[in-house]
């Protein structure tokens, strides 16, 4: 690799070619601000459109400022950041952005999270002298995702994630000029946009522009109800996370704190989306070997690759892309589903309350969750299996409202029965945490023999597209993973081509599974913090005595007292859908 | 059309052709460029075409309808040749007149032709105009020569022979070194060497490359590259094949503004015409050499005329500027190499094959050679479409060319560049005009608009006028360019309302000099010359209006005064009753006072005032009034 050398602020610095003047700044330690700028190493994923003209520096002997984001350093270069040109221009730069931002900072959902006021506590900006117009849109409110593009300073993120990272297409710049926006095609809401509720735009915004639609309140109001039985839940992810929001180090797991705290917020059970996950297991895994047992006996009638259906942006995605493979994901219902479905029948029923009477909230990762709660196929007489679903944002602010200082709560256990759980779902929340759960359940029903090695490391990582062949007792199994629905879209089109060597796939719409989901504490980038909630998530797995679903007793006990076997009658009319072809509902073209 | 399938063959056809046309005694050019055609030009040529059938002479005059001529100010326009008789304003009415006393009779009608505006007498013919005088037309050689929707016309005057001799030479570098010694550079404002740019892009291995041509014209009042492709569509086509052939590409594209629908139309005839000649297409004259045109059409942005934009919008994505490097020569149309030239540069190159690197570099100045084709507009006698050598003066184009200032009135400035050039004023008139020496006073070559203000015109307008444009057409990518130009914009709009200060002077001054510096792309970081090079040049004029609330030119509706004359004024309150916000005081049978505070212009008193007491002033001394019952 040929070395470059180049003066930064005085400084020597010796880079690869083809490094960017950011790069070798920050190598040196030499923290160019940025705005637009936004990288996820490792990942493969980075924006730099060289838009915001806020990290631009002063290249000896070049005529105008070169933003340090997107020029490559050449050898022998000497660059200033920081004198008065630098300085003025950056200062002046963004107080144009600020004088075409709302200034309602005080009331802003992204308050305290927002980069642009960070830039300008940063700057020391004490006044706009630039009181013109402002660019003002329509607020747009989906289930999920509220886009306030008034606070859009076409940092153009969102549009990157939406359409590299996700190839979704929901979002991009329209307009031109002043009015200039990211935004659906033709301004249109994004509910008539082909948006999968993924949340990655909302995790990348650097301002209040795209937010979630927030449910705390609705939970409060729920509690504060004398006549209603509230029941939570929690997803895998949340416990790998929620201690950023109190100052923790990320990948510090808070699932005893979180567990204390959801308790004191008045929850009247506490329970857990991991009973859920080893009951999908249950249940997909069941369907998994029915699937290949047939397939291998000739049945022409079963299509394999299965592909799994935990992810309800992925759902989304392959309901408004790919209606002509409706048959291919499992009919398993994702893990918030199948709990909502069983506490407002089995528990509901153990403890003498009616559905309308118990409200189940959700605490996800996710802001597609959102929306999959409020799909009509999940209502039973219009009253929703799930009520709320919140994000782990919004339950670390529910409960700094409640007083409750975090870090002084004890470690509390969650309650019975929908609280017990074991270590293959607490991998859901990993990008093939869900597939390695299933391969330690159905080996063992599909060989009759106990697996000694229940860690499946050929299936974990953060390369997007992952495979592996596991044995099952001589019968090679083909594994694929996706995560991100590029790469979901790129195991798809191979299936639709006939062309899918898989057996099984399994897809997050997320990058790096949930613990990279849209609801979550802002990484602000940083994809270190997502490696180590991941590996917070595989730690409470080894941890656990009991570490494949089927040994679950309390889901033994389920089949035994209530539902029979996986796949039975009411398996099938509680824990099972079906998928339906949205793509006209959305504004995709079709060829 | 049988394919031609050689030099020699091309040579030999030429000659045949040129034998047709020598048959005919005289030849009628009806301009048909898109001014003209505005003007019924269509008509006259059709009526002109069927009298002299009528009369049996078809076989003795031709009429053709052309190219533009560039004097667009008096068209339709009527060339009669080989005497070069230049008739103006022509009318289908007068076609019958012109071929009876003309054609037939021998005599010139006098009433048609050009009335020069400084000696007030007619023209004979278009040697002696002033307009035609002192330019060169290269790139124009052909517009308003001969008909554009025929490739035989193109032929006649030597057409496809530059490729030809090009493919016979099959060297590559050969032709490079040729548009290299030429000095030949960018003619869309930018100025770079084209001869460079395509060795470049010759020298980048890949499967496919492209070469690009953008007829992407947007600034306001320029239609250079319009008459070319109106007038000469084969030239552009020709000099495509010949950069395809250089850089080792097989697929050009023309990127076209879809407003122009009749440089479209007759870019596809021609495209058509020379396929079937086998001019395009596989093995062209007879050689290995395969290369095609097809157009893409823009959608109007100005933006698009920035290559990697333009090659953005031609993929399908949003008409926008990408950091540079990577040049489109290494990455550009669908991440291929891709050479980008401007419909005027590729204009050029046939001229330059045929007559040799030598004779171009003859032409202009050390830096810059050839010449440069100008859109002439504003308040100037002769306004239309020049053709100069560099290193002509600003004062021979206004004041020979184009005839001086409108109705006797003194020039002030002239702006050049378009939206991202600069206002030069009496003290620029003589420096000689070339891509460096307009830089280096504030202003640019740009892809050739020049504007002629007078007078009357008031420069903070003049440049809010660009400004307004800019703030449209930015594409929104960057910050500066989206909301530093918008506020721009806003301080020059306070200052026309006589409610500027000095600090917006200084934010003017700080907000040009910041986009100026950190703009993505050439849009942004030229837009706010207009503003810079008139604070420069008319300074006066903004401290007028900021500190004295006076606009000397009158343009500024906020700083003119509606006064009432004290002598004059007999109190008769008329003006009072009608004033719709109580502007004015003043007691019966005593002299009235407009209080210019409450005033809002809108001219009901002067209107209703029967003694002439009022008047629009653009200065007024505010008097202390007392009893003021508003």
């Amino acid at each position: 690799m040929e070395m470059i050398k180049l003066t930064i602020d005085k400084k020597t610095v010796e880079v690869e070619k083809g490094t960017t003047i950011l790069k070798a700044a920050r190598k040196i330690g030499i923290d160019i601000p940025t705005l637009c700028h936004f990288e996820m190493c490792d990942m493969h994923i980075e924006n730099k459109p060289g838009g915001c003209r806020i990290c631009v520096v002063d290249v000896e002997g070049r005529k105008n400022l070169a933003p340090s984001c997107a020029t490559e350093a050449q050898d022998g270069m000497v660059i200033n950041t920081h004198n008065i040109r630098v300085l003025n221009a950056r200062r002046t730069v963004l107080k144009l952005i600020i004088s075409d931002h709302p200034f309602d900072c005080l009331v802003c959902s992204k308050s305290g999270n927002c980069e642009l006021q960070n830039m300008a506590t940063k700057f020391g900006i004490r006044d706009i002298p630039y009181q013109g117009e402002k660019s003002t849109y329509r607020k747009d409110t989906s289930p999920s995702i509220i886009r306030d593009i008034d606070k859009c300073i076409m940092c153009r993120r969102c549009e990157m994630m939406c359409n590299e990272v996700q190839t979704v297409g929901a979002l991009s710049a329209v307009n031109r000029g002043f009015m200039s926006v990211v935004a659906p095609a033709f301004e249109m809401d994004l509910e008539k946009s082909p948006c999968t509720y993924c949340g990655q735009c909302v995790s990348v915004c650097p301002t209040g522009a795209l937010t979630e639609v927030d449910h705390s309140n609705d939970v409060l109001r729920a509690l504060s109800d004398k006549r209603k039985t509230v029941i939570v839940q929690t997803a895998p992810a949340v416990r790998a996370a929620l201690g950023e929001e109190f100052g923790l180090e990320p990948g510090t797991s808070v699932t005893g704190k979180m567990a204390a705290a959801l308790r004191r917020l008045g929850f009247d059970f506490v329970f857990d989306t991991d009973f859920a996950a080893d009951l999908t297991i249950m249940e997909e895994g069941a369907e998994l070997l029915d699937r290949l047992g047939k397939f291998l006996k000739g049945d022409e009638n079963v299509k394999l690759p299965m592909l799994t259906s935990c992810c309800p942006g992925w759902v989304n995605f392959f309901e408004h892309n790919f209606p002509d493979l409706l048959d291919v994901p499992s009919t398993a219902k994702s893990p918030q589903q199948m709990f909502g479905a069983i506490a407002k029948t089995y528990f509901a029923d153990k403890i003498g309350v009616d559905r309308k009477d118990l409200v189940v909230v959700s605490v996800m990762p996710c802001l597609a969750k959102k929306y999959e709660c409020q799909r009509d196929e999940f209502k039973v007489n219009g009253n929703p299996d799930v009520d709320f679903s919140i994000s782990t944002r919004e339950l670390a602010h529910f409960i700094k409202q409640a007083n409750i200082d975090f870090m002084e709560l004890p470690d509390e256990d969650f309650d019975n029965p929908l609280g017990e759980s074991t270590g293959a779902s607490v991998i859901f929340g990993n990008t093939g945490g869900v597939i390695e759960a299933a391969c330690r359940t159905a080996y063992e029903l599909h060989t009759g023999k106990t697996l000694e090695k229940v860690d499946f490391h050929a299936l974990r990582g953060m390369e997007g597209i992952r495979s592996a062949t596991i044995d099952f007792d001589g019968l090679p199994l083909n594994i694929g993973i996706a995560h991100g629905l590029a790469h979901a879209r790129t195991l798809l089109d191979e299936v639709r081509a006939g062309k899918s060597k898989y057996h099984a796939i399994e897809i997050m719409a997320c990058p790096g599974g949930c613990i990279g989901g849209g609801g979550q504490p802002f990484h602000f980038g940083n994809s270190e913090i997502l490696m180590k909630r991941a590996a917070s998530i595989y730690n409470e797995d080894a941890s656990k005595t009991i570490r494949k679903s089927h040994e679950n007793p309390q889901i033994i006990k389920l089949y035994d007292e209530f539902l029979g076997k996986p796949l039975g009658h009411k398996s099938h009319e509680l824990l099972h859908t079906h998928y339906f072809d949205k793509s006209d509902e959305v504004n995709i073209h079709h060829d | 059309m049988a394919k031609i399938k050689s030099l020699p063959e091309l040579v030999y056809m030429k000659k045949e052709l040129e034998a047709d046309m020598a048959k005919f005694e005289q030849h009628v050019h009806v301009c048909g460029g898109t001014g003209c055609h505005a003007a019924q030009s269509i008509a006259l040529d059709e009526k002109l075409k069927r009298i002299i059938n009528d009369k049996g002479l078809s076989s003795k005059v031709s009429v053709t309808s052309t190219g533009c001529f560039g004097f667009c100010e008096k068209g339709p326009i009527v060339k009669i040749l080989p005497d070069n008789t230049f008739y103006t304003e022509v009318t289908p009415n007068d076609a019958r007149e012109i071929i009876d006393h003309h054609i037939v009779g021998g005599q010139k009608v006098d009433r048609l032709l050009f009335l020069d505006p400084v000696t007030t007498q007619r023209v004979s013919d278009s040697e002696h105009m002033d307009f035609y005088k002192k330019q060169h037309r290269i790139a124009l050689r052909n517009c308003g020569a001969i008909n554009p929707e025929n490739i035989h016309e193109y032929i006649v005057r030597d057409g496809y022979q530059a490729i030809g001799k090009v493919l016979a030479d099959a060297n590559p570098q050969l032709t490079i070194d040729i548009i290299k010694k030429s000095g030949l550079r960018g003619r869309g404002g930018g100025g770079f060497p084209t001869g460079l740019k395509w060795e470049i892009t010759s020298k980048v291995e890949a499967d496919q490359k492209f070469v690009v041509c953008n007829a992407d014209e947007g600034d306001p009042g320029a239609f250079m590259d319009r008459a070319i492709l109106e007038g000469d569509p084969h030239s552009v086509i020709e000099a495509m094949a010949i950069c395809g052939y250089t850089i080792g590409a097989s697929k050009g594209l023309v990127y076209i503004r879809a407003e122009y629908p009749l440089a479209i139309q007759r870019l596809q005839k021609a495209i058509a015409q020379a396929r079937e000649m086998g001019l395009l297409g596989d093995g062209i004259l007879g050689s290995t050499f395969n290369f095609d045109i097809q157009l893409r059409f823009g959608a109007g942005a100005f933006v698009c005329g920035e290559e990697t934009a333009l090659i953005h919008s031609m993929e399908g994505n949003r008409g926008e500027p990408t950091f540079k490097p990577p040049f489109p020569s290494v990455s550009g149309y669908l991440g291929k190499p891709t050479n980008v030239n401007n419909v005027e540069t590729f204009a050029n190159i046939p001229a330059i094959i045929n007559q040799g690197a030598e004779w171009f570099a003859s032409i202009g100045t050390e830096k810059s050679k050839g010449t440069k084709v100008f859109a002439l507009a504003g308040k100037i006698n002769n306004v239309g479409l020049i053709e100069v050598p560099m290193g002509i003066t600003l004062r021979e184009i206004i004041f020979e060319i184009g005839g001086g200032i409108k109705d006797g009135k003194k020039f002030k400035a002239v702006q050049t560049g378009g939206p991202s050039g600069g206002c030069l004023t009496e003290q620029h008139l003589d420096i000689p005009i070339d891509y460096d020496s307009l830089t280096a006073v504030g202003s640019m070559m740009g892809s050739g608009g020049m504007i002629v203000l007078d007078e009357d015109d008031c420069m903070v307008s003049v440049a809010k006028f660009y400004l307004d444009f800019i703030v449209e057409e930015s594409c929104g990518k960057c910050a500066p360019c989206r909301i530093g130009n918008k506020r721009l914009y806003e301080i020059l709009d306070k200052i026309t309302q006589g409610k500027g200060t000095w600090e917006d002077l200084e934010r003017l001054k700080n907000l040009c000099s910041v986009i100026k510096d950190t703009s993505l792309c050439g849009l942004g970081q030229t837009s706010p010359n207009p503003v810079l090079s008139t604070l420069e040049n008319f300074w006066d004029e903004y401290v007028e209006h900021v500190e004295d609330k006076k606009c000397r030119a009158g343009q500024c509706k906020a700083l003119l005064y509606y006064v009432i004359d004290e002598d004059l004024c007999v109190g008769c309150t008329a003006c009072k009753r009608s004033c719709p916000v109580n502007a004015i005081t003043g007691d019966k049978k005593q002299v009235h006072y407009i209080h210019q505070d409450i005033c809002i212009k809108c001219g009901a008193c002067e209107e209703k005032c029967a003694f002439d007491a009022i008047s629009i002033k653009l200065e007024h001394t505010p008097k202390i009034v007392e009893n003021g019952n508003d």
